[in-house]
């Protein structure tokens, strides 16, 4: 098992090297920040200062090499357009998009899996139809139009909850979160509810499929006919067989969600990650753009790992070792 | 306090810093001038009155001497001397990693104390723009900015100013939070707190005004304005703003890279060094068109370079009358008689409607027989290809900073000339000897009827040549809760100190 993490680990780390490189040297293809950044009054001396005070007077090798020895010791880089150092954006920002991430992930998995649960067992009744059907718009509606729709009908004409935003937090563990105050709920319940639409929606459909063709399998006959009650069949060995595809999609879900949930951030300015990347790849921030993709990847790997260790707990035939190459 | 004197603001943009010298741009400058304040002050058309400096005089033609307020006192009860004065003369162009800051406007000048509360300017060369100069780039703190970085004032550590609210904290993407300063020295406003929210979703700000959320939003969408102007819990202002959309032509290279004869090859000699082209491709725009249906009426066509009340401004230069006829009669003139083929570049969503605008003026042309093909790109690869000269017509906004002609007029159509530092941002590289010798005098004539006579007859220089294509100045709208007042501003600049309860 430790062998196994560590060799993940390693790939992770050159995982990283390599988008650092491909990042660094496609954003400088793209464009110089300095034609977008720089004021009207700005004139040519005034260009000029500015593209040395970001250090891009310098070949482009010079400034990745050094990127490479700052980061040995640690140092991630300043923004050009913020001029804050890019790990302590990041990281200030990340818990407001964990939190809604979270958030979102706990939605769709508490609401997902016994709907689709139930559309699985009762496919013929109008409930299992209904499920079905609505899962299907939950997934081809664009997030951006469904997101303006919540707050138009919840914040504009009834009332009842704001519109943008993240309420109060508290700190739990150092970290801070606001799903502990009543106000930070009201705040969270929008975006959560809309960013969990689309993972619904698919973690519905795949227990709705994977109930119905587990149902038909050998053992939940064979369960059947030893005279398990319906609950233990369906709880146990249904539920634990459906999971698999299950955990899966929602870890690669879990990643996605985190790493691109700028649409709903956007709309209901939440002050997430997400927000602060689109911004920097508009302005072609490159040292922000740089650290958020590293982040990513780790974040990535991370996550990959956890969801390969679930299912060897659900599934003892899978091997670790086996999935690790 | 009760929440009643709590201002709450949607903010389009949410600075990129609180440090006030960092990058000149406008969302970090309306936050600036809360928390400090500038030696002149700009009203809301752009035009300068006393600020920290409550008088002066030229005591030559390169020195000033300026009078520094007396009373003002920093947020931490330190009084205001010239040694802020001349640290922030010091500071302006000097702040480290800086993507673009003042450094245009102190470059050339040097600021010495005589007493405590008055201070000179020495310039290389006679500068009549120097109170404008003066206006742009606020006084900091001498004993906080010292040894103070960017992060420092970001904290609110350094960010101890004179200004009328004092800096409580900011939590980025999320809120600034201010307190009125209560020894304010220009008097207090209807509001003890204020509170920034950033929501950069035109649809989202307009319904966190919509729900009470906040009470003040800037940036207010065109395709909304008609819907709010009959709301009726809601207020509007608008302001024209001093940005200026207009089109940039390849006036200067023998062949242009995308202009084409009708087959598709390159052309020769390129038809934009032709002034009648030019014209007759200003003809063919249907300015009021583009103002009513592109830009919901937000926008005032124009025929000139900055708006009406600007310095420089001339009465005599209207918006270019739509004439198809007429322009196709030019182009025959010309030697276009069956037109050519050009392609036009534009951003996208960097101005407002900026391709919607673009698309519209290439069916325009293409009904006078220039084949107009539309190519809209991002901003980060428009503008660095736009500084590589890589378009033969293009999209551009330029906005008059100092609230008078000669920053655009220098900045966009005098010849690109690195060595004075003319024509940074003139991408057509239109390049007119007379022009250039009008704008060389303008900026070191003293005497204001002179220099205003300069700048008007060169505009009218430039734009009878069609140097550029002018299409229109932007609608500035912010929207408000409907008993709260707030006057629009050219600048654009959102100013919690500007709102207030309606009586």
């Amino acid at each position: 098992m430790s062998a196994f993490v560590l060799r993940r680990l390693m790939q992770a780390v050159l995982v990283i090297l390599v988008v650092t490189l491909i990042v660094f040297f496609g954003v400088s293809v793209i464009g110089n920040p300095i034609d977008i950044l720089v004021g009207p009054d700005c004139n040519q001396a005034c260009q000029a200062e500015a593209i040395a005070a970001l250090g891009l007077d310098r070949p482009l090798v010079d400034q990745y090499l050094l990127f490479l020895a700052n980061l040995a010791q640690g140092k991630f880089g300043t923004s050009y357009v913020l001029g804050s150092p890019t790990i302590d954006l990041i990281l200030q920002r990340m818990p407001a998009t964990l939190e809604l991430a979270f958030s979102a992930m706990t939605i769709s998995v508490a609401i997902g899996i016994p709907l689709g649960m139930w559309a699985g067992l009762q496919p013929e009744a109008p409930s299992g139809k209904a499920i079905m059907v609505a899962s299907i718009l939950g997934f081809s509606l664009p997030t951006f139009w469904i997101g303006t729709m919540l707050i138009v009908v919840f914040s504009v004409e009834l009332g009842w909850l704001p519109p943008t935003g993240r309420g109060p937090t508290v700190d739990l563990f150092g970290i801070p979160v606001s799903f502990l105050t009543l106000e930070g709920l009201t705040h969270l319940a929008l975006p959560a509810i809309n960013l969990a639409l689309f993972n619904m929606s698919l973690v519905i459909r795949l227990t709705q499929s994977g109930v119905r063709e587990v149902l038909l399998t050998d053992y939940v006959k064979f369960a059947r006919a030893k005279g398990l009650t319906n609950r233990r069949v369906i709880l146990v060995h249904v539920l634990k067989n459906v999971l698999i595809p299950v955990v899966t999609v929602t870890g690669l879900e879990l990643g996605n969600v985190i790493a691109f949930a700028v649409v709903t951030e956007t709309i209901f300015a939440w002050p997430g990650m997400g927000k602060l990347i689109i911004d920097s790849i508009q302005v072609l921030d490159r040292p922000v753009i740089v650290a958020y993709l590293m982040i990513i990847v780790t974040m990535f790997v991370i996550i990959n790992l956890i969801v390969d260790i679930a299912y060897s707990v659900l599934d003892p035939r899978i091997r670790l070792q086996r999935s690790a190459t | 306090m009760s929440a009643a004197d709590t201002l709450r603001i949607g903010l389009a943009v949410e600075p990129s810093s609180i440090d006030p010298h960092f990058h000149n741009i406008q969302p970090n400058l309306q936050i600036a001038r809360q928390i400090f304040d500038f030696l002149i002050t700009r009203d809301h058309k752009q035009q300068l009155g006393p600020g920290l400096a409550v008088s002066w005089k030229a005591i030559d033609d390169k020195t000033w001497e300026f009078k520094l307020r007396e009373g003002v006192k920093w947020h931490d009860g330190t009084p205001l001397t010239a040694d802020d004065v001349v640290f922030s003369f010091g500071r302006v162009p000097n702040v480290p990693g800086s993507p673009g800051g003042y450094g245009a406007y102190v470059a050339g000048k040097k600021a010495t104390k005589v007493d405590d509360l008055t201070f000179r300017v020495v310039t290389e060369k006679p500068n009549p723009l120097m109170l404008n100069d003066l206006s742009t780039f606020a006084i900091v703190s001498h004993k906080h900015g010292e040894k103070a970085t960017t992060e420092n004032y970001n904290t609110g550590a350094a960010a101890i100013g004179t200004g009328p609210y004092k800096f409580v904290e900011w939590v980025r993407g999320d809120r600034i939070v201010m307190e009125a300063n209560k020894d304010y020295w220009g008097g207090q406003t209807d509001w003890d707190k204020l509170l920034y929210k950033p929501i950069s979703a035109s649809a989202s700000r307009v319904a966190a005004l919509l729900s009470g959320q906040v009470d003040f939003i800037d940036n207010v969408p065109l395709i909304d304005i008609a819907q709010l102007k009959r709301n009726p819990n809601v207020a509007l202002s608008q302001s024209p703003s001093n940005r200026l959309v207009f089109l940039s032509l390849d006036s200067n290279r023998p062949v242009s890279p995308f202009v084409k004869n009708n087959e598709g090859q390159p052309l020769w000699p390129n038809p934009l060094r032709d002034g009648r082209v030019r014209k007759a491709m200003s003809m063919a725009i249907n300015r009021p068109a583009i103002v009513e249906r592109v830009m919901d009426g937000g926008a005032l066509a124009s025929g000139q370079i900055v708006p009406e009340g600007f310095f420089g401004h001339n009465p005599a230069l209207k918006p270019e009358s739509y004439d198809a006829t007429g322009a196709k009669k030019l182009l025959a003139e010309a030697g276009y008689p069956n037109g050519f083929r050009i392609t036009i570049h534009s951003p996208r969503d960097r101005y407002p409607n900026d391709a919607a605008i673009t698309e519209a003026v290439a069916q325009m042309l293409t009904q006078i027989g220039i084949k107009t093909e539309v190519q809209i790109l991002p901003a980060s690869v428009y503008f660095t290809r736009a500084s590589k000269l890589e378009f033969s017509f293009a999209f551009f906004a330029f906005g008059s900073d100092t609230g008078e002609a000669s920053s655009p007029l220098n900045g966009m159509l005098t010849t690109f000339n690195p060595q004075i530092g003319a024509g940074a941002f003139n991408r057509g590289r239109y390049s007119n000897v007379e022009f250039d010798a009008a704008m060389q005098e303008a900026l070191t004539t003293m005497d204001d009827a002179k220099r205003e006579q300069l700048l008007r007859d060169g505009t009218a220089m430039v734009i009878r040549d069609h140097a550029v294509i002018p299409l229109h100045f932007q609608t500035n709208t912010w929207a408000l809760r409907k008993d709260l007042r707030y006057e629009g501003r050219t600048d654009e600049n959102t100013l919690p100190r500007g709102v207030t309860k309606a009586k």
